[in-house]
Order: structure tokens, then sequence, then C-alpha cells
């Protein structure tokens, strides 16, 4: 039986190494639960890749995503390798026209993830909120949605869609899934039970320094204020505060949101992720004895490729291979502190602090990081320019496309007693104002379900304020 | 270290998930989008119909707007023009390094631009009587029918009842053998056939309303009618064309330029014709009139005559064309004049104009259109199309 890079993947041989190299990472220390493992057709898992999850909602903006991804694909810029959705057990898809030395290698690389997702904090809080069953959990709401459409209609359903999709990352991670709603009245301070506040809140309020802020709040009873203070969870509130929201269209926004919380860990982790999941299918390949030479040769040639650092025969590159840099990240960890630290580190950090605690100037040498700014040259082009390696500034120019979800923070800044809302940007934390079109067609969006005047406000290129409305 | 007694089962490898192949979610959110487009072009369609370029050739039956993917709007900081981005890159770049991108790949199949997704285009084909049945909706028209009152009719031969007498050419053998069946079923030891039972078809001249019509075209191309004139004379014929095929089972047309003397064009030179010379519009009239007489029967046909000119006519020509266009007035449906005025506020007021305005004075079914940029071609084939209705009311 021949197999190279070019023939197909022959099942029988990676039935057979699946167990085999799940006992060989479970032996090397690496704790996951089981996978589900489903090799399936290319075009399948263009749309797996497209809409994030094989079964989604239909909406008309994953068509042209889907479009995109297929002029790409056609044009041979994307070879999709896997897809893994943590879970218990965790559903990982190969595609079915990749070599077998490709997929053994993806195999093994799914395991890393799958030990990543089980033991990372982020990804377990994430998982016991939004359950373990993400595949199954968001068919049935597609199911339901699909319902919806066949209620009230396309349009309807669409308009809802629309609004909840484009806020998909405007929601806030650090409260659970499931709220409370804002206190309606205001009780009078100190009557009553003391509220519950925990350990932290205990701590901060016997903070020397700064006055407490849960001090400062209003004494008498009355209506509160919703929200008490700026709500970023903007699918959250809407859900739960828009004046006319039927039933079936909150249940929309709870789902969306609920599939953005599960999202959230894969783009808050993603380069420890990929780099360890990328660092564990070298090294399984390496140690797994029963895995034939020439096999082992094609699947390390498909390896150096992941991780390479640039494209083909470019020697620079404007972008970070995540791939690349979280792979040397662990391989140095792991070579300098252990195993075992690395485990606790794959447990207790996210990007953020990864980068942070642990991409040295060396290291960034290395792998050849720069940053750079954008100019205009002479005749309009975009010139790119080449700063100097400062770790500081590379370190947050890496992490600056991750803060909120990559999104502009909006918050809730008011609702009024006629229901109107008003929205307000930070763009003191963002450094800038909103995009005014863009902001003008979501504030649209979110008219559409809020059905009283939406207003919002940001600044404009001048810095000067602007308060879009929608009445 | 295995958790295996957390998950109970062992991982599985599946291979042999066939029915994948059928899902089809992504093509079926690419068509959505695409039905959203041509929502979206339907709305825009005052402003479709009114630019020139949507037209292809009349024959066509289609025309091709190119529109760019829908964008799903997202809160998105804006994009800052002083101030520089900072990206992060890998290679062998040294501080003061100048890069650039590199040239995107040549062939993207079936997509424009290139610098990011955001400017992907695709072309939209419309159908033309798509765009017509749009209009007709937006318009709330009524739809058209051939003109009666004139009771233009073609003569055919209907076949109504039988006759126990005839020709041989008309026997009904199927209606023959019927009464043979019932004559026997009564009769014992009948014959198989007897004179008794032959049917023959019988035949009456029955008028019926004529549904052929020809449009004839005609078009000053003098120095003074530029291309962009021209331009939207074309677009006005072309949306008056498309109602008129709406309305008739066969449309023929006839395309007649003219200056100071007259020529027939075909449909694909028509518009590529210039000359220089003044204005004869009377030579253009007259060259219609020999047309329609030597070629189409009125009683066969509905006959519709469409001007187009900066309405400017030599101060001699007055009466004769005043003359031409009062014999056409009596045999056409329907005359209508384009004008492409040199200065809008002229119009109406130019030589032709207020001879057109002189026979819809007479009652003649005329009507004038003032054209002077791409938005007034919606409002001219609204119009245009009301005035039918109206009529055919």
């Amino acid at each position: 039986m021949a197999f190279g890079p070019d023939a197909p993947t022959s099942n029988a041989d990676l039935a057979e190494y699946t167990p085999k190299l799940e006992a060989l990472a479970q032996d090397l220390g690496l704790d996951f639960y089981s996978v589900d493992f489903e090799v399936v057709p290319p075009s399948f898992m263009m749309e797996v890749a497209v809409y994030g999850l094989p079964v989604r909602m239909p909406h008309w903006s994953f068509g042209v995503r889907y479009i995109y991804q297929y002029i790409q694909h056609r044009m041979g810029h994307s070879k999709i390798f896997e897809v893994v959705f943590p879970g218990n057990p965790n559903r990982a898809y190969l595609v079915n026209n990749n070599s077998l030395p490709e997929n053994t290698l993806v195999t093994a690389h799914v395991l890393g993830h799958a030990d990543f997702s089980k033991n990372n904090e982020l990804f377990a809080r994430m998982q016991s909120q939004v359950g373990y069953h993400i595949v199954e959990q968001a068919a049935e709401r597609a199911h339901r949605i699909e319902e919806a459409i066949a209620d009230h209609g396309q349009k309807r359903v669409e308009a809802v869609l629309d609004a909840a999709l484009a806020l998909e990352q405007n929601v806030d991670v650090n409260f659970p899934v499931n709220r409370e709603r804002f206190p309606e009245r205001i009780e009078p301070h100190g009557s009553g039970e003391k509220e519950r506040q925990g350990p932290f809140q205990d701590r901060f309020q016997d903070l020397p320094g700064e006055g407490s802020e849960l001090d400062t709040g209003p004494r008498e009873t009355g209506r509160a204020p919703i929200p008490p203070r700026p709500e970023y969870d903007l699918l959250w509130f809407i859900a739960h505060y828009a004046p006319d929201l039927e039933g079936w269209e909150q249940d929309i926004f709870l789902s969306v949101r609920e599939e953005s919380f599960y999202f959230y860990p894969v783009f808050a982790c993603q380069i420890m992720n990929e780099g360890w999941a990328s660092y564990w299918h070298a090294r399984l390949l390496r140690e797994a004895e029963f895995i034939p030479q020439q096999l082992y040769l094609d699947a390390i040639k498909a390896h150096s490729d992941v991780v390479r650092p640039y494209a083909g025969e470019s020697a620079v590159a404007l972008s970070m291979n995540p791939y690349h840099v979280g792979f040397h990240m662990w391989e140095r960890i792991i070579e300098r502190q252990g195993l075992d630290t690395a485990l606790q580190l794959r447990a207790e950090e996210d990007d953020f602090s990864f980068i942070r605690n642990w991409l040295d100037e060396e290291l960034a040498e290395d792998l050849q990081l720069f940053t750079y700014t954008t100019r205009k040259g002479r005749g309009g082009e975009e010139q790119f320019v080449v700063q100097d390696r400062d770790i500081n500034e590379l370190r947050e120019a890496i992490l600056h496309p991750k803060f909120n979800y990559g999104a502009p923070r909006v918050a809730v800044e008011e609702m009024a007693t006629d229901g109107s809302l008003l929205l307000s940007h930070d763009y003191e934390t963002d450094g800038r104002g909103l995009d005014l079109d863009r902001a003008r067609k979501v504030l649209d969006y979110i008219h559409r379900v809020w059905r009283r005047p939406v207003r919002l406000r940001t600044i404009d290129a001048k810095g000067k304020d602007q308060l879009l409305e929608k009445e | 270290m295995s958790q295996g007694d957390e998950t109970g089962t062992p991982s599985r490898m599946a291979t042999d998930n066939r029915w994948y192949d059928l899902f089809s979610r992504g093509s079926r959110d690419w068509l959505r989008h695409n039905e959203k487009v041509r929502e979206t072009v339907r709305e825009e369609l005052p402003n479709l119909i009114s630019g020139s370029d949507v037209l292809s050739r009349p024959s066509d039956r289609t025309v091709q707007v190119p529109v760019r993917f829908l964008e799903h709007y997202r809160f998105r900081l804006r994009d800052d023009q002083e101030e520089s981005e900072t990206g992060v890159g890998q290679g062998d770049g040294q501080p003061g390094d100048v890069l650039r991108r590199a040239k995107p790949d040549e062939g993207e199949a079936g997509t424009e631009g290139g610098s990011g997704g955001g400017d992907l285009r695709f072309v939209l084909e419309l159908k033309v009587d798509d765009i017509v049945d749009w209009i007709w909706e937006e318009l709330e028209l009524p739809d058209l029918k051939p003109k009666t009152t004139d009771a233009l009719t073609d003569e055919d031969l209907i076949q109504e009842g039988w006759d126990k007498r005839g020709p041989r050419a008309l026997l009904d053998r199927r209606r023959t053998v019927k009464e043979s069946i019932k004559r026997r079923s009564v009769q014992e030891e009948a014959a198989p056939f007897s004179n008794e039972d032959l049917r023959f078809r019988q035949l009456a001249r029955r008028q019926r309303p004529a549904t052929n019509a020809v449009v004839c075209f005609l078009l000053d191309v003098s120095a003074s009618m530029d291309e962009s004139r021209r331009k939207l004379a074309k677009a006005f014929f072309f949306w008056a064309m498309q109602g008129l095929r709406r309305q008739y089972g066969e449309v023929e047309t006839v395309f007649i330029a003219h200056t100071n003397q007259a020529w027939e064009f075909s449909e694909e030179e028509f518009f590529q014709v210039s000359a220089t010379g003044g204005t004869v519009a009377s030579s253009g009239f007259q060259l219609a009139l020999e047309i329609f007489q030597d070629r189409y029967d009125p009683g066969q046909f509905n006959e519709y005559l469409f001007y187009a000119s900066d309405g400017d006519n030599f101060g001699d020509d007055r009466r004769s064309a005043e003359a031409l266009l009062a014999r056409h007035g009596e045999l056409v449906n329907f005359m209508g004049f384009v004008e492409t005025p040199q200065n809008p506020l002229e119009a109406s007021k130019s030589e032709m104009g207020r001879l057109f305005k002189a026979l819809a004075a007479r009652d003649y079914s005329v009507g004038s259109y003032t054209v002077h940029e791409e938005s007034d071609i919606w409002e001219a084939i609204r119009r245009f199309f009301q005035h039918q209705a109206e009529e055919a009311a």
C-alpha cells in the first residue's frame, strides 16, 4: 500500500494509529476528554470553517464568507487541516482528501487541543457554563431558528440575526452566561442584609487610598437606574431589556451570545492553544514507534509547512503565524522550565499573560518578530516601516487585536424611562472614534429590535463629540 | 495520568460519513445573500434604470449590474488617516526597512480589485422582464391591452360546431365514429356506417384583436445631438420598448436616423450613427411614413412612433413637419417625443416641442418627455407607462 503526500487517506491506518497516539499522549502527561473524529469531505470542512460550527443558524453573512473561502480554496490559498470543537467528548473533523501523513499529524494535533481545552481554566470555565456538547446544542439552536423562520418569516428573523450577529463580540465574558437582571429598585443603603460580595470585594473595600465605589450610590429608595453602571454585554442587555422583544427574538439573541461565550477561549488563547497543539503533534509523532519512517518524514514535512513564519518564497511577512510563535514558545518553556511548569502554564494563562510573561527579547529575536507602522508612499501606495525591536511594544502590538474580543468597547449607558437606549463608545480606551458609517448601520440593526429611539456617542476624526441617532 | 474514567469511552475515528456531501448551507446562505442584493437593486431601481450603463443590447433581454458584496456591519474603529497603524510582522526586516505588499496573485477568478476581501465584486444579471415587472408593481400599473377602439383586427377561421354536410377535408372522424356507435347501440344488425353518421366541422370567420405592433424609433443625429444626449434617448427608447413588449405578442422595430436627410439602420448600427448636417425633421417623418405604408398594414399592426431630438428644426421645415406628423397622428396608436434640450429651461418651447404640443391640443395621442440628465429618465418612463395605462383603461 502506498502512501505519500498525495495519496488519499487510508482510513484503516488512521483508525489504527488513533488509539495508539492517544495512549502515547496520556503516557506523556496529556489529559483529555475523548475525541470523536470524523473524516469528512472538503466541502463540508469548508462550511464548518465558515460557520464556526458544523450546524449553525442560517444567515446571509455566512454565505459571503463561504464564497470568500470557496474562492480562496479554489485558488489553492487555503488548506484546512482540522477543526476541533472542545467538549466531552471533543469533536474533531479531518478532511478526507488530505494524505495519511497529514491526517496522522492532525490527529496528534487535535489531542494537543483536547488536552488544552480540558485543562485551561478559561476553557474550563466557559465549558462548564455553556455545556459540553456545543455541536448538538448549536444544531438545536439552529433548528429553533429554522422554526422561527417558518413561524415569523425570513425577513423578521433575519432582522434579529442581523443585529445579534453584528454584536457577537460585544459581550462581557467576565460575567457568567446566566446573569441576574439588575435590581429594579434601590434598597436604602445599610438597611437589610448586607449584600454578599465575596471575599475579593470585601478585601477591596478595605483597601486604603481610594474611596470605595460601592459607597457612592444614591442612598434613598427609588427606581434603580438601568443599567446601574455601563453595561458592555450588549447582547445580554438587549435580550433582557428591549421593550418589545418577543420570546423567540430573545432566544435568538441568547443563542448568539452563548455561542460567542463558547468561542471566546479559542479567540483569547489562540497563540497558546495552537502552539501547544503544534508542540504535541511534533512530539507525539517523534516518539511514536509504531509509525513507519516514511510516514513520519512526510508528516514532519507537513508540520514544517504549518509552523513556518511566512509563505513560500518570501522572506518576510506582515503578519505573525500563531502556530510558529506558539510552537517555539512552548518548546523553549518545556526545554528550560520543564514539562510540569508547562502543564501548569497551559492551565493558568491566556494569550495576554502568556505573551507578556514568556515572550522575551531573545525569543523575539530568534523568531524574527518585528513591529511596523504604515505610511503612504509617494504614489499613495501603502508602505510598512519596520520599527525598532522593542519587546514591550512588540508584545502589545501582538495583543492589541485581542482586546475586548477584538471589537470596539461600546456600552449601554442608559435606558431612559421612555425606553430609548443610549450607547456610548469608550473612545478613550480604544484610542479613537468609531467608523461612523458602519456605526450608523449597526444602530439601524439595533433599532429594528429595540423599537425605541437608539443613540450612540462617539467622536469623529477631529475628536469632536458625535451623537448618532435613530428615532 | 489517564483520565479515561471521566470519559468512559475511547476516542472514535469515523471515516464513512458520505452524507456530509449533501450539506449545502454555505450555498444556501450565499443564494440568500444574492436574493438580498436583488432586493437592494430593486429598491435602487429608479437610479438603476436611469443609469445608461446598465443598457446592453435590447435583444439580450438581460442587463448586467456590477454589485459589491453586501457587508454585514459591525462596530469598527475609524481608519486612521493621519496616524499610522501598527502591526506585527515576522522575518528578515531591519529597523527602518520599508516594505511593500506583494502584488496580489493574478487571475482571481470572478473578482475585481484586490486589496482585502471588501472589494470583491460580482456581476448580477437581471432579466429585463423582471425589471419591467418591478416597474409595473412600483407604478401600480394595470396590464396594458392592445387598443381595441381602432378595431384593429386579424381575421381568423375558427371552428364552431358541426354539420351533417360539408367538404371531405373537414370530416371529423372521431365525431363520426361516435355517432355510429350511438346509432348501432339502438339498432339491431346495423351497418357500420351510414351517411347519417357523418359529421363535418363548421368553420366561421371571426375577428380577433391584432397583437402585433411596430415601433419606429426616429433619432436626430445632427451635430447638436452629442454622445450624452443620444445615450439619454437610447435609455428612454430601451425602456419604452420593454414596456411595449409586454403588451404585444410581437413587436417589430424600425430605426431611422436623420439630419437633413433620413436613413434606415439596423439596431446595432443605429446608436453608433453620427453625421453632420442640418436638422430637417420632416425627412425622418417622411421615411417613417413610407416604411409604415410599405411594410405594415395598419389593419394588422399597432403602430408607435418615437422621436428623439434636442428640439431644434429648421424654421422652413415647420409646415411640412407639421403636416407629416398630423398624418402619422391619424395612423399610429401613439407618438412620443423625447426632448434632450440644450437648455432644460427652454424645454417644450423649442421648435419641435411646440409642434408636438400643438398635436396634443388637437387630440392626437401624443406624449412629450424632457430628459436632461439621467435622473430624468425614470420620470419620463413613468409618465409614458402611465399614459399608456390610462389609454388602455
